[in-house]
């Protein structure tokens, strides 16, 4: 790697860790100071590797250099810490706070972090925003072009979050059980929402899709190897996302149109992560439990198997108990498309004509697509409706192509 | 949105489950999956329900209990779900399609007055 693509990659992965184990040292009320001594390591690596060449072994030096701005920090803001101290309930802050970076460590301050950042006081979009800029490392503007937005709404959410973080009362150092157990619905929730995030972006790039569901699959993965969070439905989730990913680069074409499943080349599924998502499916199934992400991994991984018998029921049944378990439109719709494989295009018709979701674009590019072949006029107003209901550039290129293509027969 | 409750009625005599092979018994229960989920799939799905079990008691004013109640009306209740509608009518509608109608049985739709 040239010396100038090493900081970035490093502040990629080593600023989430570094503010992680600060904060699980000294309390979450210091984040902001977390990051500050995290920054100025960074910095001070710049300056010196500049002149100095890059250390052998760059993590450890970087971790060495925030020890000893951490306890220059207190050293120096003796004053100020006492003031800290008071204000604080319990006095037994220490002056020095004493800790290493050791592997264990960073990982339970990064599992730590993930539970504290996951807070159902904030709200999902800024809790996503946060874990972005906290646990991924993210600039403020890569979150803005992740979501398409601009850098004052970002910023907007992102002190919101903040705000509730130093006012909550949840204590870094002291995850216990009952906490994990209490958060842990709302951590998946908010890692799955992440991961949907990238895989069905707004955004065009390839590049921060893929980086946005990997850092999911990373997160997921610290709590896969907690025993605390290491749960059936920790591994489902680990287990849809890897399934998902997989198909990454089949899903989208040169210009991002999306490729329906079946239309997919099925040569450009990495089998490896299919192998891994089989894994986590495999120790999801450890106990009697059924999450929706359990039903989700098996609808996945239902999708992964080329042409096994009876495919379409097996998913259709699956989509039944997760239609059961929480109602969703897109879920509602994905329902009636397996049903519509199963029982022929005019039941399928039937099913989704009562769903009544005329204010939505995939409703009616559902019913273009029923309609395509009994009915071409009907199929052709379907997906014009859809057209101009979506907001996705790509999506009315797609659905303009497919209307032109009906014409045409 | 008003609730409405479904109770599904049926003649246990010739509601054909127990004699049925586990097939066939595996496709009454993809149909009665496929009904309860199409309703979910409109939103409209308040509560599942439950089947019943055919055996129970009827306890009646002077104390007489008996076995029941199939033994003295042809037709049990079966079962029930709650559903969402915003009238009678549309209630009424969402029944349509039911499993029971096919085996003879029929579907009675009541409102639910909150307490």
């Amino acid at each position: 790697m040239q010396q100038h693509e090493l900081i970035p990659h490093l502040f990629r992965t080593e600023y989430s860790k570094i503010v992680a184990v600060l904060c699980h040292s000294f309390d979450l009320k210091h984040l902001e100071i977390a990051e500050d001594i995290a920054s100025d390591t960074f910095l001070k690596a710049a300056e010196t590797w500049g002149i100095k060449g890059v250390p052998e072994n760059p993590a450890a030096w970087l971790y060495a250099v925030a020890k000893n701005k951490t306890k220059d920090y207190f050293r120096h803001n003796a004053v100020r810490e006492k003031q800290v101290k008071e204000t604080i309930r319990s006095n037994n802050v220490e002056t020095e706070p004493d800790f290493e970076f050791t592997h264990q460590n960073i990982a339970d301050s990064q599992l730590s972090m993930i539970f504290s950042v996951c807070d159902g006081d904030i709200s999902p979009d800024a809790q996503i925003c946060l874990a972005l800029q906290i646990l991924c490392g993210f600039s403020v503007e890569e979150i803005a072009n992740a979501f398409l937005t601009n850098l004052a709404t970002v910023k907007k959410r992102l002190q919101r979050a903040r705000a509730v973080l130093r006012n909550g009362n949840f204590h870094i150092k002291t995850l216990v059980e009952t906490e994990i157990k209490t958060r842990s619905d709302n951590v998946l929730k908010t890692l799955y929402l992440l991961f949907n995030e990238g895989y069905f972006s707004k955004t065009n790039n390839q590049l921060i899709r893929k980086d946005l569901c990997s850092e999911a699959i990373r997160l997921t993965s610290i709590l896969v190897g907690n025993a605390l969070t290491n749960t059936p439905q920790t591994n489902a989730l680990l287990a849809l996302m890897y399934f998902q990913s997989s198909r990454f680069d089949a899903r989208t074409d040169e210009i991002g149109e999306v490729i329906l499943l079946e239309d997919q080349d099925k040569s450009l599924w990495d089998n490896e992560l299919i192998e891994r998502g089989n894994h986590y499916l495999v120790n999801a199934f450890h106990g009697n439990e059924v999450s929706k992400y359990h039903l989700e991994a098996a609808i996945a991984y239902w999708h992964t198997t080329p042409t096994p018998e009876r495919k379409w029921e097996n998913i259709l049944t699956l989509y039944n108990q997760l239609i059961l378990i929480e109602y969703s439109p897109v879920t509602a719709l994905n329902r009636t498309f397996a049903f519509a494989k199963v029982y022929g295009t005019e039941k399928g018709i039937q099913e989704a004509e009562k769903l009544h979701l005329n204010n939505s674009s995939p409703y009616h590019s559902l019913l273009g697509y029923l309609y395509a072949n009994l009915d071409i006029d009907k199929s052709i107003d379907h997906y014009e409706q859809a057209i101009a209901l979506t907001n996705s550039r790509i999506e009315r290129q797609t659905l303009t192509k497919e209307v032109e293509r009906l014409k045409r027969r | 949105m008003k609730e409405f409750l479904f109770v599904y009625r049926a003649d246990y005599e010739t509601y054909p489950s127990a004699r049925k092979s586990p097939e066939e018994m595996q496709a009454i229960t993809q149909k009665w999956m496929n009904w309860v989920a199409g309703i979910a799939a409109q939103g409209k799905l308040a509560d599942r329900g439950n089947s019943l079990v055919p055996s129970g008691k009827v306890l009646k004013s002077n104390g007489s209990i008996s076995d029941g109640p199939y033994t003295e009306i042809k037709e049990s209740i079966m079962g029930y779900t709650l559903v969402k509608a915003s009238s009678i009518e549309e209630a009424t509608a969402l029944a349509n399609g039911c499993p029971i109608l096919s085996v003879g049985g029929n579907v009675e739709i009541r409102e639910i007055r909150a307490i």
